[in-house]
């Protein structure tokens, strides 16, 4: 195939223990690490195989989001992309605008395929692909832990609560990945220095002309009404006499 | 009155116990009349185990070929075709809810509310995010359907003992040819389903193999318990990826969550948090998993969980 478009969004950093901000109007982001949405990093180590194989020409790597999302950028193009757009706009928007400006891009650069995280570890949202693909009026494949191209079509392993499913379908395509897709590579010190050169565009998001979107309100956050620290026990028999007690054996 | 559509989970022959959840939900929203809708090759089972479900009105059964596998991209149609009638279309947070129901969502114009955890008013909800790190309060605006999916482990299943009318569902909406179902691999396990299982035993990556694991499935035996795992322990593939609980995996409650060799790092422990009672077990006293855990025990997994398992002879 010509041509593979990977989405990477911009997250707090999957080992940063995210706090809702004081007066609830929001979690803390200020002064965190930020990172690739790591369902995104395996979507785009898959697209790097599959071009690597023989089997794609170019990786295109895209964010929607504000400038700061050029680092991610620059990382996808340091794995190995080819070039990079940047969506541009404030605050990353709703998952059904992201999906069609995700499309206004589809359809200026005419992928075979697109690969997109699961979901991102922030909003925990799990939506953009399959809105994307429902907008494209293209097949979805969500969830994939195995992708296997024959042709103009790809069959595709999912993992769903019982098991694993196959299904087929046809290019192009939108597909999720999920964990056990790949493990993503480390980046190389040189890779970084080549990114600096890879062509990396900028598209206002007011560009697009996108239809207003309904945007479901966040009117408040708050933590997680937390368990309480329990009892310890010694040994076994403690244990198991605990259990009793609660009338759990 | 509130139409509600809920969108039924079933493996072919039986509805998912995640369905019975999301009637729990749906019924907590004012003047809920509740329709749930049936997709499958032969619905009769199916459908008449959804029309015994209280709080149901209605149950419509569509019997197709073309609803082998759940294809989002061939029930969606279908769904959007029926929304008219609807102001609220519902679904499991499940991987089968998850496919779907954000493609019903795209193609009728309107963004999704992903993983209700409490309904707060007509279209007034709570959901996790950050992995359950934070919760947030969210309003979806008038004048559009509600599309959301229902975080099962939040509710309670409502009861069976209704007798909701059956209607059969003809479909107008066209099948597309371009996504083709081949197979489905499903764990063969003889073991409670760790979705609904009331116990639960889980390992984490302190097993250190998938020979070891063995200690897991033996205690959980000897308590008719489900099994579950970590993250850490699905990545190095000591146990397939049905059996993470977390963000990315699994989220349950049952009565009793056993968690051995689990650090317990945010990500797994939004999986677990509405279990009735968390043991754990571990070596690291310092473990997060001891600040969430109702009875702890530190000690090394290889001594304890046999001496466990012997002990509930």
């Amino acid at each position: 195939m010509e041509k593979i478009l990977v989405g990477l969004k911009r997250v707090v950093d999957y080992n940063v223990r995210v706090r809702v901000k004081g007066d609830g109007s929001g979690v803390e982001t200020e002064g965190v690490k930020m990172s690739i949405n790591p369902f995104d990093e395996i979507a785009l180590e898959e697209a790097l195989r599959i071009k690597e194989r023989g089997e794609a020409n170019e990786v295109v790597v895209v964010s929607i989001g504000s400038g700061d999302a050029q680092q991610q950028l620059r990382t996808g193009l340091a794995m190995g992309a080819d070039r990079a757009i940047l969506v541009e706009t404030g605050d990353v928007p709703d998952p059904l605008s992201c999906a069609r400006a995700l499309l206004e891009i589809v359809n200026r650069e005419n992928p075979e395929l697109v690969i997109l995280g699961k979901q991102a570890i922030d909003n925990d949202n799990a939506q953009t692909g399959q809105m994307l693909a429902a907008l494209w009026g293209r097949p979805q494949a969500t969830f994939a832990s195995k992708l296997e191209f024959s042709g103009s079509t790809v069959r595709v392993t999912r993992e769903v609560d019982a098991g694993l499913d196959v299904i087929e379908v046809d290019l192009p395509a939108v597909i999720t990945a999920d964990l056990r897709l790949n493990e993503p590579r480390y980046v190389k010190l040189p890779d970084i220095m080549k990114a600096k050169k890879k062509p990396l565009d900028q598209v206002p998001l007011a560009e697009l002309s996108l239809p207003e979107s309904p945007a479901i309100a966040e009117t408040s956050f708050e933590s997680p009404a937390a368990r309480e620290r329990g009892i310890m026990v010694d040994d076994v028999a403690g244990l198991v006499g605990a259990l009793k007690d609660k009338g759990l054996l | 009155m509130a139409r509600i559509l809920l969108i039924a989970e079933h493996n072919g022959t039986s509805l998912s116990p995640s369905t019975a959840k999301c009637v729990a939900c749906a019924a907590e929203i004012a003047g809920a009349e509740i329709d749930v809708a049936v997709f499958a090759e032969n619905a009769g089972d199916v459908a008449a185990e959804a029309a015994s479900l209280e709080s149901v009105s209605r149950v419509l059964s569509n019997d197709s070929a073309a609803n082998r596998g759940a294809l989002a991209a061939v029930l969606a149609p279908h769904i959007v075709a029926m929304a008219d009638s609807y102001d609220y279309i519902f679904g499991p947070s499940t991987t089968f809810g998850k496919d779907l129901m954000p493609r019903v969502a795209a193609l009728l114009g309107v963004n999704q509310v992903s993983d209700i955890m409490s309904v707060e008013g007509e279209r007034t909800f709570k959901r996790p995010i950050y992995a359950g790190s934070a919760v947030v309060t969210v309003e979806v605006p008038a004048g559009v359907p509600v599309v959301a999916t229902i975080r099962t482990a939040s509710f309670r299943a409502v009861s069976a003992g209704n007798s909701a009318p059956v209607e059969t569902l003809e479909v107008s909406a066209d099948v597309p040819e371009h996504t083709r179902y081949i197979a489905s691999e499903t764990g063969k396990s003889d073991r409670p389903d760790l979705q609904s299982a009331s116990r639960v035993v889980a390992g984490g990556r302190a097993l250190g193999s998938e020979e070891s694991f063995d200690l897991i499935y033996r205690l959980a035996d000897k308590l008719e318990a489900g099994v579950g795992a970590s993250r850490a322990a699905v990545d190095a593939g000591y146990v397939p990826n049905e059996m993470q609980v977390g963000q990315t995996g699994r989220i349950i409650a049952p009565d009793l969550y056993i968690a051995i060799g689990i650090s317990g790092a945010i990500q797994h422990l939004t999986g677990i948090k509405d279990a009735g009672t968390i043991v754990a077990i571990n070596k690291d006293e310092e473990a997060p998993i001891f600040e969430v855990a109702d009875i702890g025990l530190v000690g090394d997994l290889f001594n304890v969980v046999p001496e466990l398992t012997e002990a509930l002879d």
